[in-house]
């Protein structure tokens, strides 16, 4: 075993013998190709709504409540899938969440909410993970779609241009702040700010 | 036995009378007829008049996809005590914080929790049928002309 690492390490630590150092850089090339593209197509595959579904915890829980909301059907048409509002479209904050979602493995695994009761016992903690999540990052997945800039207050309600000509026009509030449950049904909301 | 054979005549009369009775549904009983068009709720802001002191007040915005459930109540997160002076949203009536023997509790009274079960939201679209409903001061007045 010993032997055979040190003429590994031999190999790679010496010049090529055989192979010129054109064919080198093309091979090198054409295999970062591949390990990337192939990297990269997983990666795109996991951040699929079909691939979030294939559990059965967020296809009977989660998916079942976005139906009946906006974010699944309206008049247009244009819809969100669960990885436009739960992962980061930005490379690294999608890998740094694709790495947090090692967790999430780890609870499929040892069923941590493999039944409709256990999801709902733990719901508030799940939610909770969310609103810290968007709150830190400013709503960043609501206004990947939701842009604060091109918003005309004079298309809007009386109520909602009241709140976002001030608190959030200010950069006191976010979007989470006044928009919980509006894709998922709420948890126990006892406690939680604006809401008793 | 004449009358007897009178009243077999009748019968089938009888049976196509039933199919003149009024009703509200439009389509044979085993037609499943097209769905209504849902109406705009209406959205502006303003109070509506009461039509009688006691009448609950329906509500001038837009309630669609609003939850009342055990766990959250979104009616509340605006027009609950702790809320109004944040939302600026007419305060929920003190009688709903009241038991039903009349003793203060410091939540919305469970009996009162489901607000729309009171207060609605309006469409607007035509009436069905026409109202006939009377104010209280109309019948008032229409007595004092009497006298």
């Amino acid at each position: 075993m010993l032997d055979k690492i040190k003429d590994l390490w031999q190999t790679i630590s010496h010049p090529s013998r055989y192979y010129s150092l054109g064919i080198l850089i093309i091979a090198g090339f054409v295999a970062g190709v591949i390990f990337w593209g192939g990297f990269n197509t997983v990666l795109e595959a996991t951040n699929t709504e079909t691939f979030c579904i294939s559990c059965h915890e967020m296809e009977n829980n989660v998916y079942q409540e976005l139906k009946s909301t906006i974010h699944y059907t309206n008049r247009s048409g244009v819809r969100a899938t669960c990885p436009d509002c739960h992962v980061p479209h930005n490379w690294t904050d999608k890998i740094a969440r694709k790495m947090q979602a090692s967790k999430e493995v780890w609870g499929k695994i040892f069923k941590t909410i493999d039944t409709r009761e256990k999801f709902l016992a733990k719901r508030r903690e799940l939610a909770e993970h969310e609103w810290d999540r968007l709150k830190a990052n400013d709503s960043l997945e609501c206004r990947n779609c939701h842009d604060f800039q091109y918003m005309d207050f004079t298309r809007q309600g009386k109520r909602a241009e009241a709140a976002h000509s001030t608190g959030l026009a200010k950069g006191e509030k976010t979007c989470i702040d006044c928009h919980k449950g509006i894709a998922h049904e709420l948890p126990d909301m006892a406690g939680v700010e604006g809401w008793q | 036995m004449r009358s007897i054979i009178l009243i077999l005549l009748l019968i089938p009369l009888l049976a196509i009378a039933e199919q003149n009775i009024a009703t509200l549904r439009a389509n044979d009983i085993a037609v499943e007829p097209d769905a209504p068009r849902m109406g705009n709720e209406e959205n502006k802001d303003i109070k509506r008049k009461r039509n009688y002191p006691m009448q609950p007040p329906t509500i001038p915005h837009k309630i669609s996809g609003y939850r009342i459930d055990l766990n959250s109540n979104k009616c509340l997160s605006c027009h609950s005590r702790r809320q109004v002076a944040d939302s600026q949203a007419p305060m929920v009536s003190v009688t709903h914080y009241m038991d039903r023997e009349g003793n203060f509790l410091a939540e919305v009274s469970p009996r009162r929790y489901f607000c729309n079960q009171c207060h609605v939201p309006q469409m607007e679209v035509k009436p069905l049928v026409e109202n006939v409903f009377q104010d209280v001061d109309a019948i008032l007045d229409e007595n004092k002309k009497k006298q």
